[in-house]
């Protein structure tokens, strides 16, 4: 390709200070479920992923609540990215999150009533959920629609997937039922602690545990390999 | 009246303890406390900031929101991001040491979940002003309990030998753990 060649292209493409590097669709969407994993990984969201969590059905929901307030608001930044001043961008990002988050919030309520109810007032506070604001403030703010939209749907998948996780784990071992439908049998005798609060800070530090486990087991190979 | 705030104050403080019990503000949980100093220094300004979304939140409540109930959640965020900001410019200006101190965590205040929360819910027990400043200061204070604990905890783990996989945050969070269960023993405290 000829310098003439380059700058048009640079030209057609504005580049904006600190944009993600430009890759394939599905790629965007796949890091968040796997290497970039928001609660996993970077560690963000743990509040409702620990709150909410002592049944599947509530991380279900939750999850659901989460992607759309997610991929939208990803999709609403990222087409006003030009038209939003930097100074307020901020304030301008968490109104867009709140709207989102109030229409959700008002669904929730007329259509599954019970489900709000047992969420609570950790629906509204989805506002506060720093995944969102931060693949607002990290990538939507800086890229083309089609990208903000796949990385916040797989961001929201891989979140979902975490809170299903952990919820369907709590459930089972803390009730002996899963969705209502019961596992272990009437003999089971249910490990309470699992569904209240020390269980889900227990879960997920059993996980890291496990993560960490594995981290090092990798890291024990690829020494091995190499000597 | 008295008995009565007493108990709010109380139970918001070791019974429904923000962050060990209804798990808020985990970030700042988690992520601050590894000095005492820095530990209590945020759960002060917390507090602080918690007090005052609580007098604002009565405001809007009396005033605004009875007729609009729709805008609570934006009306409310909206609050809590310029009183921060309002607070942050304030210790800026007559504080100067401390501004430093806080550093970054002031403005991240305003993502911090038990704020917002204390707005939802004083919304929804119809708390009055006197009944919210004494819940936003047994919530505050039940903060600052978590994270001096917790960061007086870390700091002995520093100097202590764990194992490699427990090294980041899978320790932490076990002892987090503990902790939730020895503040569920408060539980039974309104019952007998």
């Amino acid at each position: 390709m000829t310098t003439e060649a380059l700058t048009t292209a640079a030209a057609a493409e504005p580049i904006v200070p600190g944009a993600p590097p430009p890759q394939p669709l599905w790629l965007d969407f796949w890091r968040g479920i796997a290497d970039d994993n928001p609660v996993m990984i970077q560690m963000l969201g743990l509040c409702p992923a620990m709150a909410i969590s002592n049944q599947l059905a509530n991380g279900l929901g939750m999850g659901a609540a989460t992607i759309f307030v997610l991929v939208c608001s990803s999709l609403l930044i990222s087409m006003l990215r030009s038209v939003i001043p930097n100074e307020v961008r901020l304030a301008t990002y968490i109104l867009i999150i709140a709207t989102f988050v109030t229409i959700s919030d008002l669904v929730m309520q007329a259509y599954f009533p019970l489900l709000s109810k047992t969420l609570g007032p950790f629906v509204p506070l989805i506002v506060v959920n720093c995944i969102i604001l931060g693949r607002a403030e990290a990538f939507a703010g800086k890229v083309k629609p089609a990208r903000a939209a796949a990385d916040a749907f797989g961001m929201g998948i891989g979140f979902t997937l975490a809170l299903c996780t952990i919820s369907a784990f709590r459930e089972v071992v803390g009730s002996g039922m899963l969705l209502g439908y019961s596992i272990f049998g009437p003999n089971y005798e249910p490990w309470v602690f699992m569904i209240m609060p020390p269980g889900g800070f227990l879960t997920m530090g059993l996980m890291f545990l496990v993560m960490g486990w594995w981290g090092e087991r990798k890291k024990a190979k690829r020494a091995e390999v190499h000597a | 009246m008295i008995a009565n705030l007493s108990w709010i104050f109380f139970s918001t403080l070791l019974i429904n303890n923000f962050t060990l019990a209804m798990f808020l503000g985990l970030c700042s949980f988690f992520g601050v406390t590894t000095k005492m100093d820095t530990g209590w220094r945020l759960g002060a300004a917390n507090t602080f900031v918690l007090v005052m979304t609580a007098v604002a939140v009565w405001v809007l409540n009396t005033f605004v929101l009875a007729q609009a109930p729709y805008l609570r959640t934006i009306a409310f965020i909206v609050v809590i991001a310029s009183l921060v900001q309002i607070v942050e410019m304030a210790i800026k200006k007559f504080l100067p040491v401390l501004f430093r101190e806080l550093g970054i965590y002031l403005p991240l205040i305003t993502t911090n979940c038990a704020i917002l929360y204390l707005a939802l819910t004083q919304t929804t027990r119809g708390y009055g002003l006197i009944e919210g400043i004494v819940y936003a200061l047994g919530g505050g204070l039940g903060l600052t309990l978590a994270l001096t604990l917790m960061a007086s905890i870390r700091e002995r783990l520093d100097v202590a030998d764990v194992p490699a996989m427990a090294k980041k945050m899978g320790l932490v969070l076990i002892i987090a753990s503990c902790m939730s269960m020895a503040f569920m023993g408060f539980a039974g405290m309104g019952s007998g």
